[in-house]
């Protein structure tokens, strides 16, 4: 079953919390189906960027649509969190049903299947590891059928092995469902790897917005993969002026 | 390394090594002459009395009426400390409202009240109650505010964020997210709702173990007394082991509660 997913447009969009701008008049926008990673340093606003999307924060000032409403009238967006957020007391296939009402049952074994975690279904979240508890939390996620996905660093916590399997996992879905996706990570090479674009934010503005051009499944030791890290990192690493940001919107 | 058979068996044994060492060196310093009978009546004496007891029907009868007392004070304390509970930690204003009024009265040892408590009700079943009733309260509201604050906002961020509002989310988050240090407070309520029941039993009963322990005081029955003091150390360990159980069924997906099988 395919999705359409959601377009997302941003205009002037800015956030503060008392005094000080965590988002400062950001333009955006994303395609229906368009896989986004936003990278950039601790503080730079892109949790707020996500939260503001999941519709857990207000804006302060500024447009935001999805699929051409407003924020709050949209219940296709689903978010998953640094943590697995699952509840502890609820078996893994009632974490996965969480919300549903009617015969959930059926879907959520199904979808627990497709991240590889059917035999778990009986189990307590505390018994599972900690990628199988961030599979769950996907899965639970997946159910709604969201448009949009919204993924706040969740695999920052797995060990290296448990985040390449992830990160296929959730290309694999996102291919299949062709949602929209909006994954916030500081891990560079996983945004080369998994994004149609990445967008770097550096106080609250976008620095630097690149397309991935290569195709997929992407080899990530590959020399144009290698030379994408590399520029993004640059970006990250060395602020810039405001001319350098216009040269780079030039140049894509 | 070890053998394992041998071991198995004799390590549920071991806890009771100890209390059977202790019970076999009472019985032998009274029956020596060592410990006089009127200070303390030997096991075996012991046992005879509750024998008789049990058999004339009274130990029944007392153990019952104690019984009653002590569950029926627990079930109303218990129930208003949860209800004032759930008032202050699902609302702030409800917070505001009661929490600081409650602490206050939280402060004042509860069996101080006993001449207040015996002028407004007497003598009579009421103020036993009240008495158990007022000490299980407190236990219970305060572990039970606790726990509904300390559950993780991300829990409830996330539950929101899947549409969960008002029952659902009392049900499937907030409750089971409080469930295990309510059940704290329920096994501090149960320790004061014995010991609370023993004091009011002894300064005035007709009935019931405390009364049981007093009326043999007035004939040095000795025996006796020491039986009613066993008998209310077994029901607060039968207590306990309620809420054990209790822990059991419905904290199991908790890993601290899991039994500790293989």
């Amino acid at each position: 079953m395919s999705i359409q997913g959601s377009r997302i447009h941003l205009r002037q969009l800015s956030k503060q919390f008392q005094q000080t701008p965590v988002l400062q008049q950001i333009d955006l926008d994303i395609q229906a189906g368009e896989f986004i990673a936003i990278v950039g340093r601790s503080g730079c606003g892109k949790s707020t960027l996500l939260r503001l999307l999941a519709g857990l924060e207000q804006s302060s000032s500024g447009l935001l649509s999805i699929d051409g409403k407003a924020l709050g009238e949209v219940g296709q967006t689903r978010l998953m969190f640094q943590d697995d957020r699952l509840l502890p007391w609820k078996t893994v296939l009632d974490n996965v049903g969480l919300g549903l009402k009617g015969a959930w049952q059926d879907r959520a074994r199904q979808v627990l299947a497709e991240v590889g975690l059917s035999e778990k279904a009986k189990a307590w979240p505390a018994q599972l590891s900690g990628g199988q508890r961030q599979r769950v939390a996907l899965a639970r996620a997946l159910i709604h059928q969201p448009h949009l996905l919204l993924l706040d660093e969740p695999l920052g916590a797995l060990d290296a092995l448990t985040r390449l399997e992830m990160q296929s996992l959730i290309e694999r879905i996102w291919q299949e469902h062709q949602f929209t996706v909006v994954l916030v990570t500081h891990d560079v090479p996983e945004a080369v790897q998994l994004a149609d674009r990445v967008l770097v934010l550096e106080a609250g503005q976008v620095a630097l917005d690149l397309p991935i051009t290569l195709t997929r499944s992407r080899d990530m030791a590959s020399p144009e993969a290698v030379q994408y890290s590399a520029q993004i990192l640059q970006k990250i690493l060395r602020p810039t002026s405001v001319t350098g940001l216009h040269q780079s919107r030039l140049a894509s | 390394m070890h053998n394992s058979s041998r071991t198995h068996w004799l390590q549920p044994l071991l806890p009771w090594l100890v209390p059977l060492l202790l019970i076999a060196l009472w019985q032998w310093s009274v029956s020596s002459g060592w410990l006089s009978n009127r200070v303390l009546p030997a096991p075996s004496a012991v046992l005879k009395a509750g024998w008789e007891l049990l058999s004339s029907g009274q130990l029944i009868h007392h153990l019952g009426v104690s019984f009653q007392r002590a569950a029926l004070g627990f079930v109303i304390g218990g129930g208003l400390g949860l209800a004032l509970g759930l008032i202050t930690g699902l609302s702030r204003w409800g917070e505001s409202l009661i929490d600081s009024s409650v602490q206050m009265i939280r402060n004042v040892p509860h069996l101080a009240l006993i001449p207040l408590v015996i002028i407004w009700f007497g003598i009579d079943e009421t103020a036993k109650v009240f008495l158990v009733a007022l000490g299980t309260l407190f236990p219970i509201y305060l572990n039970t505010f606790h726990g509904i604050r300390q559950i993780d906002s991300g829990l409830r961020e996330m539950a929101q964020s899947y549409g969960l509002t008002g029952w659902a989310l009392f049900r499937d988050v907030i409750l089971p997210g409080a469930l295990p240090s309510i059940l704290v407070g329920v096994r501090f309520a149960l320790g004061f709702m014995w010991l609370t029941l023993i004091v009011a039993e002894t300064i005035s009963a007709r009935e019931g173990i405390g009364y049981l322990a007093m009326d043999a005081r007035e004939f040095l029955r000795t025996d006796v007394v020491v039986l009613a003091i066993l008998l209310y150390a077994l029901l607060g360990k039968l207590a306990d082991v309620l809420v054990r159980l209790l822990e059991r069924v419905w904290l199991r997906w908790h890993p601290a509660y899991v039994r500790s099988s293989s």
